[in-house]
């Protein structure tokens, strides 16, 4: 592939030149250092002295494996030594914006698809300067050079990238580079080991939490208990008395305790007398809030896509189907509480933090301090998890830790626990599925009649323009108006009714598709069922025009045995579905134990076009059933009052070592677009777990976290 | 108060009710062992105290006494110890945050058991919550750990 001039200095830097620096950045941030104002020439890149190549990574690492994916791909384009690539977090700058969405963030598993071309392309850029460094020491010409393993060699001459890096970083960057083409690649597409490891398991890797200075003192921050409630007055007489508290400061909706450490903040804060004003009309109540719901899916809301006339189509169908799927409000509940540091000097503000959102936590934290985003720095540390809460458009834990540190005058790293972090909101909303569906002679779906209930996450929010068109926000709908199952159905209404609460709610791990996928692939199972055909056999049928689909669904299914003979007390169900542009089959194996659904193993078909890692791909795949199965089999928040009636890992339980299953991974060759793969796998769990607890049972369970009757 | 943490004797500062995690983090920059609930049930706080794994978030500073205290810190800084080896060479970590805890527990497992179940590795571990869900691989670094401590020794 060719890029253009004008191409390759919108996807590299601004000016290449100066691409290649030599000096070596020293890794972590124990000390504050002095804001680091990056110059954008550097801005991917850097070559040592010492031959270490140090990526830039523009995105935020929070478990995912890019950090060691992008690096892959400019290690492709380099010939470098893969043993001396490093990684690191960018800094937040407009050159790191996201290729497709225009602002620097992590999320919707884009990042190494929208990064494939820009990274292979610096790393093409850099090797040209290089080869062409050499060339002029050397008085050859740049055609007779050869890059390899980080050395540029003519003949018996050889120079390695570090002895090269002060020659090339000022020549002239080249107009267009020539990138590699696919059969000629040695590390794209082969499993390499991460390369954060070495941090990672000696407890040298720096979260947001672990960032520590010796003026930084640490604030805990007492919030309403109720959505919609309000802090009124306070008396912190006690607090200040508890030792090594130094101040107490009131927020935007709460109060801060200031201390020299964490525990003398939070036994502080826990000392604070505060009278907190409950809600306006005393606040969401979950069972009252759900049945308000199913009221509303009795009838359609807002057209999200229509063909046909349904209710015709519906009453004169051989078999008609009538199902509501139900699932809660689910905390993000990354390991890592959520916290932020903030350090204010004259007219420059500091932050330290784990976030996917850089440029809209930049622009919450300039406008709450009446300064321009420039004069933020965003330093990103590793994110203890992320699964999309730290991706807010709400900037919630950066603009409070920046108003503590405003009105405390000191340093301030904001820390919540892990209470504050369940009760904080944004959470996964409760949705309501209503579906009716008519089936034909031959039990296909020929009128499919479908309501959805739930908040939007975006309504409100700056992409609410880009996300929610004509009334309907799509993140609501996603992998359910496109499902492939009804592209054949010749009566559809699909309409979704988007309730406005006090609970706050936003994006996780794979947002939308997280009950879309639940409702479709168990109804589906449903249908199959009425139309007394194999689960299997009639899904393949009705995804005759969907190959990929198709094809990964029957791999998963092979792999899995499916068919062949369990041990007594076993079952398999399965589900397929796309999001984030890949497909994702599953095929679950369980068994009752006790009254409690027990999965034995998942055998997963991937279909996310381009592998770059396969390594990664298998983690994330096993990952996300983890974190599917956390939700398929416990995950739920319930409100009184509007409080949350959830609060640590004792009631708000997650999957635990002794209940994860096998999990086998298979990833499928594919020439199909590169897609995501962080997310994609997350969605097909629940519906995968529900219909073999139905085979196995023939208990139809229809609501999140599925419990047996 | 005296503290003896991965080998050396510290002198710290610290109310008595402080829990041991609090002072290795925040008194004494031990930050490798991690805050994940605060009340036992997630054990990303995990050390060991006088060789047995304890949840440092809910352990008083003042109940350690001259016990001896070990951190993730105290395996190797380099990534040598077995059981990090295995954690490296099954590409276990994700996020990462939970896996100070993970090994601590690990190795204190292997200090009993020296070559465990899957059984024995859902007995030691099920305390130590993975929101990334790295159990697949925590398992198979588990019997691999085993395998390269039994070499080493």
């Amino acid at each position: 592939m060719t890029m253009n001039r004008r191409e390759l200095l919108r996807n590299t830097a601004a000016s290449a030149a100066g691409l290649l620096v030599a000096f070596h950045v020293p890794r972590g941030v124990r000390a504050a250092p002095a804001a680091p104002a990056l110059p954008p020439a550097n801005a991917f890149l850097r070559i040592g002295t010492d031959d270490t190549v140090t990526v830039l990574i523009a995105h935020s690492e929070m478990g995912q494996g890019i950090w060691t994916g992008l690096a892959m791909l400019i290690a492709e384009e380099l010939e470098c030594d893969w043993s001396k690539m490093r990684s690191e977090h960018a800094p937040a700058a407009a050159i790191y914006a996201h290729t497709a969405f225009g602002v620097q963030m992590t999320g919707g598993s884009s990042t190494t698809w929208s990064e494939f071309d820009r990274y292979r392309t610096v790393g093409a850029t850099a090797k040209d300067m290089l080869v062409r460094a050499a060339a002029a020491r050397w008085k050859v010409s740049p055609a007779s050079c050869h890059a390899a393993n980080g050395m540029v060699s003519h003949g018996k001459e050889q120079l390695s990238y570090g002895k090269l890096a002060e020659a090339a970083m000022v020549l002239t960057p080249p107009k267009t580079v020539t990138l590699k083409d696919a059969k000629d690649w040695k590390l794209i597409g082969t499993p390499v080991r991460r390369l954060d490891t070495p941090e990672k398991i000696t407890g040298q890797a720096i979260f947001g939490i672990d960032v520590q200075f010796p003026e930084l003192r640490v604030a805990v921050v007492a919030r309403p208990p109720a959505f919609g409630g309000k802090v009124g007055k306070y008396d912190a007489t006690a607090a200040l008395k508890v030792p090594g508290v130094e101040k107490v400061v009131p927020t935007a909706n709460g109060v801060a305790v200031v201390a020299k450490h964490f525990w003398a903040a939070k036994v502080g804060r826990d000392a604070l007398q505060i009278d907190w004003i409950a809600p306006e009309g005393g606040g969401i109540d979950t069972a009252k809030q759900m049945a308000e719901f199913r009221a509303t899916a009795q009838k359609p809301g807002a057209l999200v896509a229509e063909k046909g006339k349904v209710d015709a189509a519906l009453a004169s169908a051989k078999t008609k189907l009538t199902a509501e799927y139900e699932v809660p409000y689910l905390a993000h509940a990354a390991m890592e509480p959520l916290n932020c540091t903030v350090k204010l000097d004259g007219d420059r503000c500091e932050i330290w933090t784990g976030t996917q959102f850089q440029t809209i936590d930049q622009g919450a934290a300039a406008k709450i301090l009446g300064i321009s985003p420039d004069k933020v720095t965003i330093h990103t540390t590793f994110l203890g998890g992320g699964f999309g809460r730290r991706a807010n458009p709400a900037a919630d834990f950066v603009s409070e830790a920046v108003i503590v540190a405003k009105a405390a005058g000191v340093p301030v790293k904001v820390v919540w626990t892990r209470e504050d972090d369940m009760h904080g909101g944004y959470y996964r909303p409760a949705y309501v599925h209503r579906i009716q569906a008519g089936l034909d002679d031959k039990g296909h779906p020929v009128a499919w009649d479908h309501v959805v209930v739930g908040q939007s996450i975006v309504s409100g929010t700056p992409f609410e323009p880009m996300l929610v068109k004509h009334g309907i926000d799509g993140t609501s709908v996603e992998g359910l108006a496109d499902s492939p199952y009804l592209e054949g159905t010749g009566a559809l209404r699909v309409s979704l009714h988007s309730p406005k609460t006090p609970i706050t709610v936003l994006w996780w791990r794979s947002v939308g598709n997280t009950h879309t996928a639940f409702a479709m692939e168990s109804m589906i199972d449903e249908a199959a069922h009425a139309a007394n055909q194999d689960p299997l056999a009639y899904r393949l049928a009705l995804l005759k025009e969907k190959p990929r689909h198709g094809a990964a669904l029957a791999l998963a299914a092979d792999k899995a045995g499916w068919g062949t003979p369990l041990p007594a007390g076993h079952a398999r169900g399965l589900a397929v579905h796309e999001s984030f542009g890949s497909i994702v089959a599953q095929v679950a194996e369980v068994s009752v134990e006790h009254g409690h659904i027990r999965v034995h193993a998942v055998t997963c078909a991937v279909d996310c076009g381009q592998v770059v890692n396969p390594l990664g791909i298998e983690a994330q795949i096993q990952g996300s059933v983890a974190f599917g199965l956390t939700a398929a089999l416990h995950g739920k928040l319930t409100f009184t009052g509007g409080q949350v009636q959830q609060s640590n890992f004792h009631d708000y339980p997650i999957l635990r070592m002794h209940e994860m299953p096998r999990v086998a991974v298979h990833i499928m060759q594919s020439k199909a677009k590169m897609g995501g793969i962080g997310e994609p796998a997350t969605a097909p769990i629940a519906p995968a777990v529900a219909n073999a607890v139905f085979a196995l049972t023939k208990q139809r369970l229809r609501t999140l976290p599925l419990r047996l009757v | 108060m005296k503290l003896d943490i991965n080998g050396t004797v510290r002198d710290v500062e610290a109310s008595p009710e402080m829990p041991l995690l609090w002072v290795l983090r925040d008194v004494l920059g031990f930050t490798g062992t991690k805050f994940g609930c605060g009340m036992a049930q997630c054990g990303a706080c995990t050390v060991h105290v006088d060789g047995q794994p304890v949840r440092s978030c809910v352990t008083p500073v003042s109940t350690v006494g001259a016990r001896k205290v070990r951190t993730i810190e105290g395996l190797s800084t380099d990534g040598s110890h077995p059981v990090q080896r295995a954690w490296a060479q099954a590409d276990v970590v994700q996020c990462g945050y939970c896996q100070s805890g993970q090994i601590m527990t690990t190795v204190a497992l292997l200090e009993q058991k020296a070559d465990p179940s899957d059984a024995d590795i859902d007995a030691a571990l099920s305390g130590n919550i993975c929101r990334c869900g790295t159990y697949v691989r925590i398992r198979e670094a588990v019997h691999l750990a085993a395998k390269l401590t039994r070499g080493a020794k």
